[in-house]
């Protein structure tokens, strides 16, 4: 139990360090980026507004400062206001955040079952056609560029998930393949298999429990695709998620909003990238 | 495999030497334009028709594959040397450097791949000239790229540097700098040309994604993910097969890649 312990401490360690210092990073880039507020410039606006426009960004200029005061303001839901559609950050996370997560549960949901489905069979059949077949088909999709493929699904008016686990597929398939292949090879599978156990058996007992930390990591790396192959697919297929919010805030050089968007996506995956680290030293010992 | 392997060579060579003698083969400049044949369909003139600005796009597609292709292994080759460099570091000096320089690598690899480039490029500014935009989205795709590859070259030279023969050359008095230079180098040539050539075609993807989001090379220089983005105008392409050559293009050069790539996979 103990030892369990320090292990979370550790992770959530590894995870709060890495969201502070990435999200520091970002926020002293925006700081150096090239270039300046164009409200500054805009002469619609009179002398006190760009005035107070210029102090802000005075404000600002210590970077320690600024990410302290916004780190205190983060805590208590205020991730401040973006710029470009001047509302709270919080507020448009609050309504894009269910749409980015149904189409990520679907796409990786899809993605899964097309990758496992069309991996598995490689354990039991000892088909260099179908092999190759499977593999012809991964690698079809691997190099497809996500947002072509999300093109393709509008013109054809397929479901953006089915895009999202499309472009998912192929690596799972791809880890899946190696990872049945190598424990097909193991002594114990040999011998379940001279015992004669039934294929679904073997699946379940002996291919899967052993590589359970391998599987939990693949698990972690589909996320982190998924959240790649969103910005695009959102972008083209038209749904307001957070990853058809980071494009317009790359667009508009909506700084702030696009350092807030990196922190919650590093959050996210560094939370998973642990969470199956964690899961499979849990489970190491009992394998 | 052979065949298969041969087949994949001869259509990137051919690509290759077909964009590279662009200013040859290109029937008209890529930025011509021909203003009474706006969006035509091929023609004898016109190849593979003109765009919806009246230019050539078969002359279109020949330079932005010079574009694409040429500049994804610079970007690969930016990003081979960071990760030798810093993952040489990081597994020669071990430490707090190795800690440090990990612990970076952790965090880019944390990101996921086009989120990272959309927030890069948003730090620079959108309305460069042309020529400055190509630079900057392969020096981007460059910077960004070297993590994965200096884990591997860590790991690598961590093993190199405790190796009986790096034990046996110091015993027998050569230096630190020579040690790295005449006995550790040549041994990670390898692992970094594996991770240049894993890298070219990712990074040709990642500029075509880029493309087609508006954030890659801006007009009027072609690249294939500014071509691609013809086929946002989902109603005008169809019935005009034509307008999927660049996408095909793309997809049998990146494929090209995969099946030459397929010795060449690094251990992670």
């Amino acid at each position: 139990m103990r030892h369990l312990l320090i292990l979370i401490a550790k992770h959530a360690a590894r995870v709060l360090s890495i969201t502070l210092v990435g999200g520091f990073l970002a926020l002293a880039l925006t700081r150096l980026a090239p270039g300046v507020d164009e409200r500054e410039m805009d002469f619609r606006l009179s002398d006190e507004s760009r005035a107070a426009i210029r102090q802000s960004h005075e404000a600002e200029r210590n970077v320690f400062r600024f990410y302290w005061s916004w780190l205190q303001g983060a805590v208590h839901g205020d991730l401040g206001i973006s710029q470009a559609l001047n509302r709270p950050v919080s507020e448009l996370l609050s309504e894009r955040l269910p749409v980015t997560a149904r189409l990520l549960g679907w796409g990786l949901l899809t993605g899964w079952v097309l990758g496992l489905g069309l991996a598995a069979p490689l354990a039991f059949l000892q088909s260099r056609t179908y092999d190759l077949g499977a593999s012809t088909m991964a690698a079809l999709f691997l190099c497809l560029p996500a947002a072509v493929l999300a093109l393709l699904f509008v013109l054809w008016r397929a479901p953006a998930p089915l895009a999202l686990g499309l472009l998912v597929f192929p690596k799972v398939f791809r880890y899946a393949r190696t990872l049945l292949l190598q424990s097909a090879a193991l002594p114990h599978v040999l011998t379940a298999r001279a015992k004669g156990l039934g294929n679904i058996r073997i699946l379940f007992w002996h291919y899967l429990p052993p590589a359970a930390g391998q599987w939990l990591a693949l698990v972690a790396i589909s996320i982190t695709l998924a959240l790649s192959a969103a910005v695009p697919v959102e972008v083209v297929c038209d749904l307001p998620g957070i990853g058809q919010l980071a494009w317009k805030a790359a667009l508009a050089r909506d700084l702030y909003l696009l350092v807030c968007l990196t922190g919650i996506v590093t959050f996210t995956t560094v939370v998973a990238k642990s969470a199956a680290d964690l899961v499979g030293e849990t489970l190491r010992p009992a394998a | 495999m052979i065949w298969i392997k041969n087949i994949a060579k001869a259509l990137l060579a051919a690509v290759f030497l077909a964009s590279l003698f662009a200013g040859y083969l290109a029937p008209a400049p890529y930025a011509k334009q021909f203003r009474e044949e706006p969006d035509a369909a091929p023609s004898r003139q016109h190849w593979l028709g003109t765009d919806d600005l009246g230019r050539d796009r078969f002359s279109r597609v020949l330079y932005g594959t010079r574009i694409s292709l040429f500049l994804a292994p610079a970007a690969a080759l930016l990003a081979a040397v960071l990760a030798g460099v810093l993952g040489g570091a990081a597994g020669y000096l071990g430490g707090w450097v190795e800690r440090g320089l990990m612990a970076g690598a952790d965090l880019v690899l944390s990101l996921p791949w086009l989120f990272l480039l959309l927030a890069a490029r948003a730090l620079i500014p959108l309305n460069v000239p042309p020529i400055e935009s190509v630079a900057i989205t392969f020096l981007i795709l460059g910077c960004l790229g070297w993590a994965a590859g200096a884990r591997v070259v860590c790991a690598g030279t961590d093993g190199l540097r405790n190796s009986d023969f790096a034990l046996q050359a110091r015993a027998l008095g050569c230096s630190e700098a020579r040690l790295l230079w005449r006995h550790v180098a040549p041994n990670l040539r390898p692992i970094l040309m594996a991770q240049f050539w894993i890298s070219v075609p990712v990074f040709i993807l990642a500029e075509a994604n880029l493309g087609v989001l508006g954030l890659g090379v801006s007009e009027p220089l072609p690249s294939w993910g500014s071509l691609l983005r013809e086929l946002e105008g989902l109603t005008a392409i169809s019935g005009k097969p034509w307008v999927f050559v660049p996408l095909l293009l793309l997809v049998a050069s990146v494929t090209s890649f995969q099946v030459l790539l397929v010795d060449q996979e690094v251990p992670s």
